[in-house]
C-alpha cells in the first residue's frame, strides 16, 4: 500500500541579505492513511518550515526543492497555484498555532466555517452554515446554533482553536497539518483539544502531521515520530521505538532535558551543551558535533546520513568512535 | 520542606524574607465613552497569603488569568494594591512611597519571561547589567562597575569580553542569562522569577534552571518562582502554592503536593501534563475537569473552580471553602 503523504529529498532555501538561507535540507518522510505522525524540534530546525513547503505555502522569498511530495500520487510541487488551491483546506486541511491571528476578525465564526465548505463542496450558504453548526457541535462547543453568529474575540482561546479544528475538519480531509495546535494554550485545555483532535481524526480516517517541540505530547498522541535538527532529520522511528532506546545523541539529550514529573527534585538537570547553531554558519560535518558528547573527529568532517538502524526506524549519526 | 543549607543569616533567621497577608489586586472596569463610570472590577488577585524563607524557591503555579503575575507586580509595588498586607524582612512595605521602596527594591529583583523584549536594544550588554548599579549608585566608580560586570557575566556563564556587545547578537538562553546577571548586580535577597524559562527550548531551559539553582545554593537567594509548567516547579522549587481565578487553592512542600495533591484542580493539573513516556496511561481529560476557566471579572459564586470540578456538590455554588490544613498540604476544597 503507498502512502499517502511521501515527502522526497525536500529543501527549503531562503533568500536573505546575507546570502541563501538553508532551513530544511534533504528532508524525507512518509505518512500512511490514518496514521499520526509528530515532527519533533526545537526553534529553527525547520518543521514548521517543512509544514508550510508542503502545503505551498512559503511565497517568493523562499525556493522548494526536492524529488517531490506526493499526495495521493499526485506530486504537490508540480502544481499550478489555483491546483494547489483546490487541495489547500479541502483534502489537505491545517491548523496553526495562533488561535487569536488566524481567524478573521470581522467575519462570524459561521461565515469562517461554511467558507471552505462553499468554495470546496460548491453548496449554498444555507446549507454550508448548517453544516458549520454540525462541525461546531463536533468540536464540543455547546450551543453551536447562536455561536455561529458571534465573532471570534467573543471566543476564548480554546474555544478558538476548536473553531480553527471544525475549519479544518469542514471538507473531510485526507490529511492535517497541525503545527503546534496547542502551545499557545493552557495545559488543561491542551489536553482537551489534542483529544478532540485525536478523537476526530480517527473517526474520519484523516491521517495528522503534528508539529511539535513537546515530547510529552509526541508520547501521548503519536504514532511515529521524525526528530529534526538544523534543517535535517536526524532520527526517525515508531514512537514506543523512539522512547524505549533513543538512536541519536540529540535524541537522547532532548529526552534527558524534558522536565519530567517522576525524577528526582531539586538536582541538576541534564542540558545539551552549547547553543542551537546558526543556520547560516553550520559545521562542515555533522550539525551536532559541536554540542555531541560522543563527536569525535569523522563527526568534525563528514555529514552522517539516515541509515536504516533497524526495521522501520533511522538515524543519522556516525556512533562511538 | 527545604533540605539544602541554609545561608549564614542573622539572628531574624525565623522571620520569614517575605510575607504577603490577604492581598487583593482588582483592576476597575469602566463604560460609557463620554462619561465613564465604573462598573465593575476584574478581581485578578482577591485574597491570596503566603511566605517566603531565606534561600528557598516558592513556586506560583496557575495558567492564564489566574492572577499569578498581577500577584508579583503589587508585591514589587508596581501595581497598586486593593488591599492586604506586604512585609518584608519584617518591615511592613506595603503603603511604602517609591521613595522608601527604592532600598527594598534593591534587595527584591526580577527576571522577566521574554528574552527578546526585556533587554533595551540600543544599550550595550555590559551597560544593561551596569545599570541597576548606576541607579542605586552602588558603584560609583567607573573601573569598579566594569569589575563587577565581568564578575556577574562570568557568574552567570558568559564571556565577560562580550559586554561590549548588543542583545541582538546573543541567542534566547544567554539573553535570559544577560537578564539574571542584571537581577543579581545589587545582590538581592529576592528574586522573583516570571515564567523565566518559559520562552525557552527544553535544552536551554534546563540550562537557566540549572543556572537559577547554582546561583541560589552559592549566593542564599530566595526565588518567588511564577509558571504555568508543573514539570519546571518539579525541578526548582521548595514550596509550591497553586493559584485559580484569583485564589490560592492548595498550597504545601513540593513532595506532598506532587505525591498526594487534595485539592481537584491540582489533581487536574498534574494529570493533565503530558509526560513523556508513550506507556504512560493518560485519563481522558473530561474525567478531571469540564470547559475552560471563567471570567475573573465575574467570578463564579461559592468555590470558584465548582462550574469545573468533577466532583462539586451542592454546598460549593454557595459556600466559598477557606485553605485548611489536611495532611501535609492546605487546600481550599469541601471535599477535603
Amino acid at each position: 500500500m503507498t502512502a499517502l503523504l511521501d515527502v522526497r529529498d525536500l529543501s527549503v532555501t531562503f533568500r536573505t541579505e546575507h546570502g541563501p538561507l538553508r532551513a530544511v535540507d534533504g528532508v524525507s518522510f512518509q505518512v500512511a492513511r490514518g496514521e499520526t505522525l509528530a515532527i519533533v524540534g526545537e526553534s529553527g530546525s525547520g518543521k514548521s518550515v517543512t509544514a508550510l513547503a508542503l502545503l505551498g505555502l512559503l511565497g517568493n522569498a523562499a525556493t522548494v526543492e526536492g524529488a517531490g511530495v506526493m499526495f495521493d500520487d499526485c506530486d504537490l510541487t508540480a502544481l499550478t497555484p489555483e491546483a494547489m488551491r483546490r487541495i489547500r483546506g479541502n483534502r489537505i486541511a491545517m491548523v496553526f498555532q495562533e488561535p487569536m491571528s488566524s481567524l478573521n476578525p470581522v467575519l462570524t465564526v459561521g461565515e469562517q466555517i461554511a467558507e471552505p465548505i462553499r468554495l470546496h463542496k460548491k453548496a449554498s450558504k444555507a446549507e454550508a452554515l448548517r453544516m458549520a453548526a454540525g462541525l461546531l457541535e463536533k468540536v464540543s462547543i455547546p450551543d453551536a446554533a447562536a455561536r455561529l453568529k458571534e465573532y471570534p474575540h467573543q471566543f476564548s482561546g480554546g474555544m478558538r482553536q476548536r473553531v480553527l479544528i471544525a475549519m479544518a475538519l469542514a471538507c473531510q480531509p485526507a490529511l492535517i497539518v497541525a503545527d503546534e495546535p496547542t502551545t499557545a494554550l493552557d495545559v488543561t485545555v491542551q489536553a482537551q483539544i489534542l483529544d478532540l483532535l485525536r478523537q476526530l481524526t480517527r473517526e474520519s480516517g484523516a491521517a495528522l502531521v503534528l508539529i511539535t517541540h513537546d515530547l510529552g505530547v509526541v508520547a501521548r498522541y503519536a504514532d511515529r515520530v521524525a526528530v529534526m535538527y538544523a534543517g535535517r532529520i536526524v532520527e526517525s522511528a515508531s514512537v514506543r521505538d523512539l522512547f524505549r532506546d533513543p538512536r541519536h545523541p540529540y535524541t537522547r539529550g532532548l529526552m534527558a532535558s524534558s522536565p519530567r514529573l517522576a525524577v528526582e527534585a531539586k538536582t541538576a538537570m541534564a542540558t545539551i551543551a552549547g547553543q542551537p547553531p546558526d543556520l547560516a554558519r553550520l559545521p562542515a560535518g555533522c550539525s551536532f558535533a559541536p554540542r555531541c558528547p560522543d563527536a569525535h573527529a569523522r563527526c568534525l568532517v563528514e555529514r552522517p546520513m539516515l541509515e536504516v538502524v533497524s526495521p522501520g526506524r533511522v538515524s543519522a549519526c556516525h556512533g562511538p568512535a | 520542606m527545604a533540605q539544602r543549607e541554609m545561608p549564614d543569616v542573622n539572628a531574624a533567621a525565623d522571620t520569614p524574607l517575605l510575607r504577603v497577608e490577604d492581598l487583593k489586586v482588582h483592576f476597575p472596569v469602566y463604560a460609557g465613552a463620554i462619561l465613564p463610570r465604573q462598573t465593575g472590577s476584574v478581581k485578578a488577585v482577591d485574597g491570596v497569603s503566603f511566605e517566603i524563607r531565606r534561600g528557598e524557591t516558592f513556586a506560583i503555579v496557575g495558567e492564564s488569568g489566574c492572577g499569578k503575575s498581577s500577584m508579583a507586580m503589587a508585591v514589587l509595588g508596581m501595581l497598586p494594591k486593593t488591599s492586604g498586607r506586604i512585609i518584608f524582612d519584617g518591615t511592613d512595605i506595603t503603603d511604602f512611597s517609591a521613595e522608601r521602596m527604592r532600598p527594598i527594591r534593591r534587595r527584591m529583583q526580577t527576571v522577566f519571561q521574554d528574552p527578546f523584549s526585556s533587554l533595551n536594544p540600543r544599550m550595550k550588554v555590559g551597560d544593561i547589567i551596569a545599570e541597576p548599579l548606576v541607579v542605586h549608585r552602588a558603584a560609583q566608580d567607573p573601573g569598579a562597575r566594569r569589575a563587577r560586570v565581568a564578575e556577574l557575566m562570568a557568574l552567570v556563564g558568559l564571556l565577560p569580553q562580550m559586554a561590549h556587545r548588543y542583545p541582538h547578537e546573543f541567542s534566547g538562553g544567554q539573553r535570559q542569562r544577560i537578564s539574571i546577571a542584571r537581577a543579581l548586580a545589587l545582590e538581592p535577597d529576592l528574586v522573583i522569577c516570571d515564567e523565566a524559562v518559559a520562552a525557552l527550548d527544553v535544552s536551554i531551559q534546563a540550562q537557566i534552571l540549572n543556572l537559577l539553582m547554582d546561583l541560589q545554593r552559592r549566593l542564599g537567594l530566595a526565588y518567588l518562582f511564577i509558571s504555568h509548567d508543573l514539570s519546571v516547579v518539579r525541578h526548582i522549587s521548595d514550596r509550591i502554592g497553586v493559584m485559580y481565578l484569583g485564589r490560592m487553592v492548595e498550597t504545601g512542600s513540593r513532595e506532598a503536593l506532587f505525591a498526594s495533591p487534595q485539592h481537584p484542580y491540582t489533581q487536574a493539573l498534574l494529570a493533565a501534563v503530558p509526560v513523556p513516556d508513550p506507556e504512560a496511561v493518560a485519563p481522558p481529560p473530561s474525567s478531571l475537569l469540564r470547559g475552560e476557566p471563567p471570567s475573573a471579572r465575574n467570578p463564579p459564586a461559592g468555590c470558584r473552580f465548582h462550574p469545573r470540578c468533577v466532583h462539586a456538590m451542592p454546598k460549593c455554588k454557595d459556600e466559598e471553602p477557606a485553605l485548611r490544613h489536611h495532611g501535609a498540604t492546605e487546600a481550599a476544597c469541601h471535599l477535603v
